[in-house]
């Protein structure tokens, strides 16, 4: 396994307890731990830097401004954007996701156009569209599952036609892990003119994302996920479609001209950042993919792929466990989810919360996904660069001890 | 805090073994309660005859806590009168801090012992699963406020 574990004195909350013992963070699909160099850029920030961007006539104003516009250009260049111009900073991957749902669904769906979704995504890429479709009259529709777990892209034939104005689609699923069909969803969509987004919040911190060569009109993701602060976000977009797209909130900083009753909008992306942006935030999410950047996303994958392998393999070891997901690790991330015997996942998230062990349980936003798995709910760990596998152990540790509890014979 | 002092063996044995679980064919209360948040859901019918709990039943899904509460509360209310039933659940309440307590009831009357939901008092040292314990409570609560009775 390439040996990470030398990051984690980066991680000042690594070492902290939980319930009286070390604790074991295997959350991180939920919301990643912060390095201290993300810490201390943010502080820094506060400390030395402080002012509102794009503004002031004075140094300081200028100063918060380059912050904010450096972070901009980082983020766009660890995606491979041609130009910083492409990342719109927002709240997170939810608010990307509505700010193309309601800057561009809204003004460009009319009734009988399709939505396209999968089975396996989140709360975040379903809920906007279905708001949608009822401001437009447009409908939704989903491509199904394989016996893999995988999105189903056998069955786009059959529901790929013109009346698919949207694609949109998980890049990697928060519980199965399953890596999106990128190549075959991007052309199953262009052959019908249709654009696309890829819910991309699992996917752009656990996996080398290019969006050149990715081919999709819209790309959403958080800083949260991938070691960066929470309340920011970015919205990757090609910058035709941008210019397609109405802003979906109105205020300061995003005008060009405003008058009584009519304004213009400023250039993207500032068009789509109405108020006060989020400064010290986007610097974190600035120093976030600095941090991965020196790391290499291709030895975090690499140490991803070995830590899901690890965590495989001693599952299938724990008597009466069934894991979800494809089979192969190189088809996935590292969200593994999985019940025990007729152990409910609360109980099971409570047991290793006892022992150290921070594991998510319940429906993970994605209650279509479960109703197809035909369980209530699941527990997940979930891993990041700074996981080992004495981790892993304890998780399995803690599933035996939930056995014994619950006397699964 | 210990494990076994929150999965006491009449928890589980309520959970994988639940007491009045089902439908009833003519409620006269009816109420679903579902916890989004984590996605517990129980569903209560009863039959309310002369101010009286004369039939209980409960249906849901979710963690053991949540569905041995429900039992445990089906098997506490069945032939009380909606007064006891009152008492039982302010009782239980107050039990899980969950409501100011008077804890001086007379131990001769109705619900002043709780029997099995005793068990549940373990359950306050998990602040987190409380509302579990609790969801077939305030379920009840709503059925009996769409009692006709």
């Amino acid at each position: 396994m390439d040996d990470l574990s030398g990051l984690r004195d980066d991680f000042p909350i690594l070492a902290t307890e939980m319930n009286g013992r070390p604790l074991a963070y295997l959350d991180s699909a939920a919301t990643t731990q912060k390095p201290v160099q993300v810490l201390d850029a943010m502080d820094s920030y506060y400390r030395t830097m402080n002012a509102n961007v794009h503004r002031g006539a004075y140094s300081l104003a200028t100063t918060a401004t380059e912050a904010y516009e450096s972070a901009r250009a980082r983020v766009a260049s660890f995606i491979n954007a041609a130009s910083p111009r492409e990342i719109v900073f927002t709240r997170g991957t939810t608010t990307s996701i509505n700010a193309v749902a309601f800057g561009w669904g809204l003004y460009h769906l009319r009734p009988g156009d399709r939505i396209l979704l999968t089975m396996l995504e989140h709360h975040a890429n379903v809920v906007p569209w279905q708001l949608i479709c009822r401001h437009t009259g447009a409908e939704l529709a989903y491509l199904p599952l394989d016996d893999d777990y995988q999105i189903d892209t056998g069955a786009l034939e059959g529901v790929i036609d013109h009346r698919v104005r949207i694609v949109a689609f998980s890049g990697m699923s928060n519980v199965l892990g399953s890596i999106g069909p990128m190549a075959e969803m991007v052309e199953a969509a262009r052959s019908v003119g249709a654009i696309t987004l890829v819910d991309a919040a699992q996917m752009v911190p656990h996996l080398p994302v290019d969006v050149q060569a990715l081919g999709a009109d819209f790309l959403a993701f958080g800083a949260h996920k991938m070691l960066g602060p929470t309340g920011i976000g970015a919205l990757w977009g090609a910058p035709e479609r941008l210019e397609e797209m109405e802003p979906a909130e109105g205020g300061g900083e995003m005008i060009r001209e405003v008058g009584l009753h009519e304004s213009t909008w400023a250039d993207i992306p500032h068009r789509f950042e109405a108020g006060t942006p989020p400064i010290a935030e986007a610097v974190g999410f600035g120093a976030a993919v600095d941090y991965l950047t020196a790391i290499g996303m291709d030895r975090v994958r690499a140490h991803e792929e070995a830590i899901t392998s690890y965590a495989l393999e001693r599952l299938a070891t724990v008597p009466d466990l069934d894991v979800y997901g494809p089979e192969r690790v190189t088809d996935r991330g590292g969200a593994v989810s999985f019940t025990l015997a007729d152990v409910h996942p609360h109980d099971l998230a409570t047991i290793l919360d006892q022992d150290g062990v921070a594991v998510r349980a319940g429906h993970h936003c994605t209650r279509p996904l479960h109703r197809l798995l035909g369980v209530p709910a699941t527990a997940r760990a979930s891993f990041y660069v700074y996981t080992i596998p004495e981790e892993v152990d304890r998780l399995v540790d803690g599933l035996h001890e939930a056995r014994r509890i619950f006397g699964v014979a | 805090m210990s494990l076994d002092e929150l999965y006491r063996e009449v928890i589980l044995d309520h959970y994988r073994k639940p007491r009045h679980r089902g439908r009833l064919e003519n409620p006269t209360a009816h109420a679903e309660g579902t916890n989004p948040l984590c996605g517990d859901e129980i569903t209560i019918d009863l039959v309310i005859e002369d101010g009286r709990v004369a039939a209980a039943a409960v249906t849901g899904q979710g963690c053991s806590i949540s569905q041995a509460s429900a039992s445990m509360m089906a098997d506490a209310i069945t032939g009380r009168t909606l007064v006891e039933v009152e008492e039982i659940s302010h009782r239980f309440r107050t039990m899980m801090d969950l409501e100011a307590g008077d804890a001086g009831l007379d131990p001769e009357r109705p619900g002043a012992t709780l029997g099995d939901l005793e068990a549940l008092k373990g359950v306050r040292r998990f602040p987190v699963r409380i509302k579990c314990a609790a969801l077939p409570w305030t379920t009840l609560a709503e059925a009996l406020g769409s009692s006709p009775a």
